[in-house]
């Protein structure tokens, strides 16, 4: 039953902090209302007992993106202000886009028989996904790192001085 | 009474029980007083903690401190707090209302939260979760969001000032700081406080001296206080981030900052001197919590004493210590204590030979460190001007 509510309270939370993030005339506080949407989606994968997904939500989403988010926004002129244009000319278009991709998901997630596992998660899952990610998935792991090394490399190059 | 707060909380739950409260409840409310215990000690430390680090900076600056108040002024925290009670709440013109009252209470949870998975004693740990060290480093986020929505919310230029600055500076320290971090963790191979500590024989602080140096350094300047006091710094900025709070608002910037110094020193004691361990600690429960608050106190005076020993460094210096020494050298040293520990696991070594080879390993990568960076230091070209004199004494000519 406590789970139940928990689960309750901190999808509301996640989905009214995302509406908010869409309907907010103020770009800042759409910022932090993210914030909240991304605390309320790390809660909600602890109720999935994924505590390192958890903190890595949170550390990701909470520690460099929303921050970055925030500090950019704080950076630029004159787009914190409260009359911000939330719409112009192809709304139609993304609103047909967003309606059709909910429909498909939606689509997807009730016809697709989910596979339901009884057993009881392991208490330690945090060494099984590092023995895993360095035996049976080193390669797109490799792969991975390969890509955030080019990707860092290559922020590097942009951001420096031209001679 | 070896394992007297094992004894209480058994004495609460049977009395729960027996007045018939459901096993969950019991549990839900001993976890509930616990929190509420730890955070209650952090505070009272805190009180007293102040009151410590003005008598030890007047002492170290030549003068008496706080000296007023009862005898030695012990109770000057106290008249503090009832003034900073009494006083008013200002807030400014054009602020925004909301993110500017959230942000003392998340830059105060910030700290407090992570007080929520330290092991105090062999068997008195908050939660022991399996990524406790990733917990740590992700909660201090919360911190930094809240001096950006205290700068930005404040609508004044030098509070702006100076979140600006703090995310430049605690972000790019956050990098060295994790990478020490992962010293530890490989060392005992696993995230968890309790089993980091109970790995440590001896301290880790003498197996990676490095790490634990790379640590204090990055997490001094977490903490924002001199000498990394760049976004308070009161001749640029009048106080920074928290120039508009007044009152119980900045009561509460002040008492994190505080709290944040003392969990420094607690997550040093953790990863680094042992954390409750000493002698006589498993039998007595109780003597682990003495020590492991002792501990962090001792780390706590160290700092103290460095930061009121040392001036502010410049933006350019702060960006260049952690970008061009702290992050190459926790890197070599990260891949080197690996490399080293994973050869040494093929022979089966004593361990004091292992903890020697370490620690001359650590000493051998500062060396060399520091020598690099001489050298680096002499090849830059530093542009020279002649001092400005501001001031003129009338009769002479300013050129």
């Amino acid at each position: 039953m406590v789970p139940i509510i928990i689960f309750g309270l901190s999808a509301l939370i996640t989905l009214g902090a995302a509406l908010a993030v869409v309907t907010n005339k103020n770009i800042l506080h759409s910022a932090f209302y993210l914030v909240l949407a991304f605390a309320g989606v790390a809660s909600l994968y602890v109720l999935l007992e994924a505590p390192f997904i958890a903190v890595v939500q949170v550390l990701i989403y909470i520690g460099a993106i929303a921050i970055l988010i925030v500090f950019a926004i704080m950076l630029t002129r004159r787009i914190g202000s409260d009359d911000l244009i939330q719409r112009n000319a192809q709304w139609i278009w993304a609103a047909l886009g967003a309606a059709g991709l909910f429909l498909v998901l939606g689509w997807i997630v009730y016809s697709v028989n989910w596979p339901v596992v009884t057993q009881i998660v392991p208490e330690d899952t945090i060494t099984i996904l590092g023995q895993e990610l360095l035996s049976t998935y080193v390669i797109p792991f490799e792969v991975a790192s390969v890509l955030l090394l080019a990707a860092l490399v290559g922020s590097i190059i942009i951001g420096r001085e031209r001679e | 009474m070896a394992d007297l707060i094992n004894l209480i909380e058994n004495w609460i739950k049977n009395l729960l029980l027996g007045w018939g409260a459901s096993a969950g409840l019991t549990g839900f409310i001993l976890q509930a007083l616990g929190s509420v215990l730890v955070v209650m000690v952090c505070f009272a430390i805190v009180i007293v903690l102040i009151w410590v680090e003005r008598k030890l900076a007047g002492r170290l600056q030549d003068r008496f401190g706080p000296n007023r108040a009862g005898p030695y002024g012990i109770f000057q925290s106290f008249a503090d707090m009832i003034k900073i009670f009494t006083k008013e709440y200002v807030t400014p013109a054009g602020a925004e209302k909301g993110l500017y009252n959230i942000a003392p209470v998340l830059a105060m949870a910030s700290v407090l939260a992570i007080w929520a998975v330290f092991p105090f004693a062999v068997n008195v740990i908050g939660a022991d979760i399996h990524v406790g060290v990733l917990y740590i480093v992700a909660v201090g986020a919360f911190g930094i969001l809240a001096i950006l929505m205290a700068g930005w919310s404040s609508n004044n230029k030098y509070a702006l000032l100076g979140a600006s600055r703090s995310v430049a500076m605690l972000i790019s320290y956050e990098i060295p700081m994790v990478i020490a971090l992962l010293v530890p963790v490989l060392l005992s191979h696993s995230m968890k406080l309790s089993v980091i500590v109970e790995a440590q024989e001896p301290w880790f602080i003498f197996v990676a001296p490095l790490a634990a140096l790379i640590f204090s350094i990055s997490s001094m300047a977490e903490i924002g206080k001199a000498p990394f006091d760049l976004l308070e710094a009161e001749s640029e900025l009048v106080a920074g981030y928290h120039t508009e709070y007044s009152g119980m608002k900045f009561g509460m910037f002040y008492v994190a900052e505080f709290l944040h110094q003392f969990t420094v020193g607690a997550l040093i004691t953790i990863f680094f001197l042992g954390g409750w361990t000493g002698p006589m600690a498993v039998r007595w429960p109780i003597l682990g919590v003495i020590y492991f608050y002792g501990k962090s106190l001792f780390i706590y005076l160290v700092i103290s004493w460095i930061r009121l020993s040392l001036p502010r460094i410049r933006i350019d210096e702060m960006l260049d210590l952690n970008w061009r020494f702290l992050i190459p050298v926790s890197f070599v040293n990260l891949v080197a204590v690996a490399i080293a520990d994973r050869v040494m696991m093929e022979f089966t070594l004593a361990r004091w030979i292992y903890v020697l080879v370490m620690f001359g390993m650590n000493m051998f990568i500062l060396w060399a460190a520091l020598a690099i960076a001489e050298r680096n230091d002499q090849a830059v070209e530093r542009e020279e001007f002649p001092p400005r004199p501001v001031a003129v004494p009338p009769g002479v000519d300013s050129k």
